[in-house]
């Protein structure tokens, strides 16, 4: 008796324990976030204006904003996504609904998830090579297609594995009632996986939304204001990497309010789509 | 009466028929859809691949194997070696993932299980937003505010205390630069934190609720439920995550280079600086301009491609042996 | 095998579809890229350049090794380089080559009590401190080139760029030239095998790491020394007179080289004679084809470039660089008269 007694004890023990550990660490990833934010708040925030969000990104030693860099990384990010979450969420239904025990399946897991740690610059190379050479000028539209790459082994993992978590049970009941497969993976799987599968845009677009590599042999960038899809077009991590890294006063500013934008952005639409999913969850 | 019963069943057929062919027809664009973006996929992420091998061709048989076990760097001489790139590499991620796992999967634990419920959303997206943060910003930030901390503070205090046991002096070996592989591991493991806390956090509310209630039911703790029910029931999706995380390690550039000292030396001491293979890519490529050097710089990456094969040829062999251990 | 090649067609009919949306294409602006030390001056002119004639032209730095391989590839109207073509490479892809804007390499350092310029160096010291001879800030060597200061017994830390730069190569270029044995162990280029100390990222990553410190040595372009405040070292030159790093020095060193004795005066202006030269002088080069597939864009360029040599100066200063002197401008625009021609042979350039 008096050893179960003891084990429940050493049970509740290691439980609190293992609890307890758990709290710190969820303390240690905020203050993480604390700090760089705090630095990111301290450095970028005495910089924002209404000029950062109306006026072209300047000459060293001029004031200026950041309109031209803040809407091209909006206009290629929204195609990057556009292009590249379409293609990544059909890929991961077919990977996890359809042929979830093909061989194509297999492969495209894999090179999937090797393509996963690829170093962005090498996407933007082989764009580069693909679009920017054939057409003989840098374009806003070869930047957008090499952000869609990088968001598509994202998009492809998480839709795959979180279409895989929901039960059979569920796709059974749906066809048992005599919904096409079509309709149990638009109404039964992708409801059920729909938080998961969101979250993986938005990591997606976390990501793309601060890369600067496969941007600049791809978009390059422009000092000017640009709409045009054909030319080369301006990017807040472009200019962010380019003005952080000069000697100028004015242009290290800048940098830290585009990165504060580009981070706050990211939470902003966090917070949407959060905000979205929940209430279906809620339901 | 027979005759109108049999004309509205076979009505009523023809219409069922009707549905059903629009549905399978349906359902067959629907399929060949997804099944062409699946090939698409593999079509683009196949091409970089191809693109890969083509670049680095040169290098390769300019130096064939000797690619992999030369420490040398030398773009004067043209004599590249891959060896110290690719130790930087395994030794930043690997500290990286072992950092950013347990804490992760803590969030996680603590997020479902432990969290009360109106803070759940606020701490969930506040940490996925630390994967918001353009790399860039960790790198200056490492730069700037944390490599001085280490160098001031964590790293005479840690060469102190070890400098006399065997094996762990040689291991935080001095001087203190403040940069080096340790300050690169920190960084790289808070940047994969996010995407490790989020796909755990998500697998783990994809539980159904009655294994965790059975669990609970014959009186199992907390800790016990996490360990023995809802990890193992999501582990395939926290391996995503980890996979996920360590691309993202892998592959990490700007981050890195700020804080590693980019020397293609291998040295024992972690605070020694070193390199990884996109840090090297990142520093060098856009002033590369010999054939030789630039074919060098892409051959880097496609052993980036392999180094990934094979951790995650080791990753599912892993799984496989789980699986069939448990006989699930 | 049915369901593959409908798959594969409707793969292809996405593909296909993409790209001709692309194709609908129109004129792009005039764009130029490469090296990275002259980004903001030229950003600078551009930006003042379109306030006077409404003419936008787009530079952006993606390195020197960057720039020469998007002119090649014909991706860009103009490429730019810290390090010059050789004349055989110019003559086999029909470049022509000219200089554009000059500015200074600075030793800076993280000595206690020593104030900027008081610490002098010279060429030889310089490369024994960075190939690792000299490893202490109290050595003989130093010592005596410093008689005045005391020294102090502490190792020397030496910061060097990580990234592939046109600094780097100026800098290496000065060092071989002066040292022999840096000549043969180290080399010169814009990356290096460096025999010792710690790689930092960029210009502003070296002045960080030598800020912080201490006993540190590195090198950036004049304004990071200048914006940071860093502790420079003033150098003792060819003609054996010490210098402080200033726009005048840089002038002095760009007066005294011969600029048409290279091939698309690709002098390097390290170590030139003198009194009053800076040692560490580099300028930065603008290429364009002689022969351009679109004329127009090529003819805008050099009308900017003109512009820039002959409205730029002051805007040049104001962000610490050294312009042109009068009469390489004079020269380098009798070249473009010549050399730089449309399809019929007709000159691009016919004066502003």
């Amino acid at each position: 008796m008096s050893t179960a007694a003891s084990l429940h004890q050493s049970r509740k023990r290691k439980n609190a324990v293992m609890m307890a550990l758990c709290v710190i660490a969820a303390g240690i990833g905020l203050a993480w976030l604390a700090l760089i934010l705090g630095a990111l708040i301290y450095k970028g925030l005495s910089g924002v204006s209404l000029s950062v969000f109306t006026q072209m990104t300047p000459p060293p030693g001029d004031a200026g904003g950041l309109l031209n860099a803040i809407y091209g990384s909006i206009i290629m990010t929204i195609i990057g996504i556009v292009v590249g979450t379409p293609i990544g969420v059909l890929a991961g239904t077919y990977m996890a609904e359809y042929g979830r025990f093909s061989r194509l399946t297999t492969v495209v897991r894999f090179i999937n998830d090797i393509l996963l740690s690829a170093p962005s610059i090498i996407v933007g190379l082989f764009v580069y090579e693909l679009m920017v050479r054939p057409m003989g000028h840098f374009s806003a539209i070869a930047g957008a297609v090499a952000l869609s790459i990088l968001v598509i082994p994202v998009v492809v993992r998480t839709t795959e594995d979180m279409l895989n978590l929901v039960p059979n049970a569920l796709r059974e009941a749906g066809t048992a009632i005599g919904a096409p497969r079509w309709v149990v993976i638009r109404s039964v799987a992708y409801r059920a996986a729909l938080s998961g599968i969101v979250t993986g845009i938005l990591l997606a677009i976390a990501r793309i939304s601060g890369e600067t590599a496969p941007l600049l042999f791809t978009a390059l960038n422009n000092q000017f204001w640009s709409s045009n899809l054909n030319a080369p077009m301006a990017s807040l991590p472009v200019t962010i990497f380019q003005f952080a890294l000069s000697p100028y006063e004015e242009w290290q500013q800048l940098a830290w309010t585009g990165a504060l934008i580009i981070t706050l952005t990211v939470l902003g639409l966090s917070i949407f789509a959060r905000s979205l999913t929940g209430r279906r969850e809620d339901r | 009466m027979t005759a109108v019963s049999e004309a509205v069943t076979s009505s009523a057929l023809r219409a069922r028929e009707a549905t059903v062919r629009r549905f399978a027809f349906t359902d067959m664009v629907f399929r060949a859809a997804t099944r062409a973006s699946a090939i698409l996929v593999l079509v683009l992420l196949g091409g970089v691949a191809i693109s890969l091998v083509a670049g680095s061709w040169e290098a390769l048989s300019k130096f064939g194997l000797n690619f992999l076990t030369t420490e040398a760097w030398n773009p004067v001489t043209e004599n590249f070696g891959a060896l110290a790139p690719i130790y930087g590499t395994v030794v930043t991620s690997a500290i990286a993932i072992i950092i950013a796992v347990p804490i992760g999967i803590g969030i996680a634990v603590f997020l479902t299980e432990l969290c009360p419920r109106p803070l759940r959303r606020p701490i969930g997206i506040a940490v996925e937003l630390l994967a918001g943060i353009p790399s860039i910003i960790y790198g200056i930030w490492g730069l700037f505010v944390f490599a001085p901390f280490l160098q001031t503070t964590i790293q005479p205090f840690i060469i102190n205390i070890f400098h006399s046991v065997p094996g762990l002096n040689s291991l935080f070996a001095g001087p203190p630069y403040g940069i080096g592989l340790l300050t690169s591991s920190l960084i790289l493991a808070i940047m994969v934190l996010p995407f490790i806390t989020s796909i755990t956090k998500d697998v783990f509310d994809t539980v159904p609720a009655v294994l965790k209630e059975s669990a609970y039911g014959i009186g199992c703790t907390t800790w016990e439920v996490t360990r023995r029910v809802v990890i193992p029931y999501t582990r395939v999706g926290i391996m995503g995550g980890v996979m996920l995380g360590l691309g993202r390690a892998l592959g990490e550039t700007m981050a890195v280079t700020f804080v590693i000292g980019n020397a293609h030396r291998i040295s024992a001491s972690l605070f020694a600086p070193g390199t990884t293979i996109s840090a090297t890519i990142a520093n060098e490529f856009t002033e590369a301009d010999g054939a030789l050097y630039t074919s060098s710089l892409v051959a880097l990456g496609l052993i980036l491609f392999i180094i990934t094969f094979i951790i995650l040829a080791i990753a599912r062999y892993m799984l496989l042996r789980i699986d069939s251990r448990t006989g699930a | 095998m049915r369901h593959f090649i409908r798959s594969a067609a409707v793969a292809i009919a996405m593909a296909t579809a993409s790209t001709l949306t692309l194709s609908a294409a129109w004129a792009a602006d005039i764009s130029g890229a490469g090296a990275t030390f002259p980004y903001p001056i030229y950003a600078k002119w551009a930006d003042a350049y379109k306030k006077e004639t409404g003419t936008g032209l787009n530079y952006q730095s993606i390195g020197s090794g960057g720039g020469i391989k998007q002119i090649k590839a014909k991706t860009v109207t103009f490429g730019a380089s810290d390090a010059p073509l050789k004349g055989d490479e110019l003559d086999s892809t029909g470049l022509a080559q000219f200089p554009m804007v000059m500015g200074g390499i600075v030793p800076v350092v993280n000595l206690e009590g020593i104030k900027p310029g008081e610490l002098v160096l010279d060429g030889p010291t310089l490369a024994d401190i960075f190939i690792g001879k000299i490893t202490n800030w109290n050595d003989a060597a130093i010592k005596k080139l410093n008689p005045k200061i005391k020294l102090p017994d502490q190792a020397i830390a030496v910061v060097h760029r990580s990234d592939g730069s046109g600094t780097t190569f100026n800098f290496s270029y000065y060092l071989g030239d002066v040292s022999a044995d840096w000549k043969s162990k180290v080399g010169v280029d814009k990356a290096l095998e460096w025999p010792v100390g710690i790689g930092a990222k960029g210009n502003e990553g070296v002045a960080n790491n030598v800020s912080q410190t201490g006993g540190a040595i590195g090198y950036v372009e004049y304004a990071y020394a200048k914006q940071n405040k860093l502790t420079y070292a003033d150098m003792v030159n060819k003609d054996g007179k010490k210098v402080a790093p200033t726009a005048k020095a840089f002038s002095a060193a760009a007066a005294n080289a011969d600029w048409n004795s290279q091939p698309g005066y690709g002098v390097i202006l390290a170590n030139q004679a003198g009194a009053e030269s800076w040692p560490m002088t580099s300028a930065t080069w603008i290429l364009v084809y002689k022969k351009p597939d679109d004329a127009t864009a090529t003819a805008e360029a050099l009308k900017f470039f003109a512009w820039s040599y002959a409205k730029g100066d002051k805007m040049a200063a104001e962000l610490d660089y050294v312009p042109m002197p009068d009469k390489v401008v004079k020269s380098v625009e009798e070249m473009w008269g010549k050399d730089i021609v449309d399809k019929d042979g007709k000159p691009l350039f016919s004066g502003m």
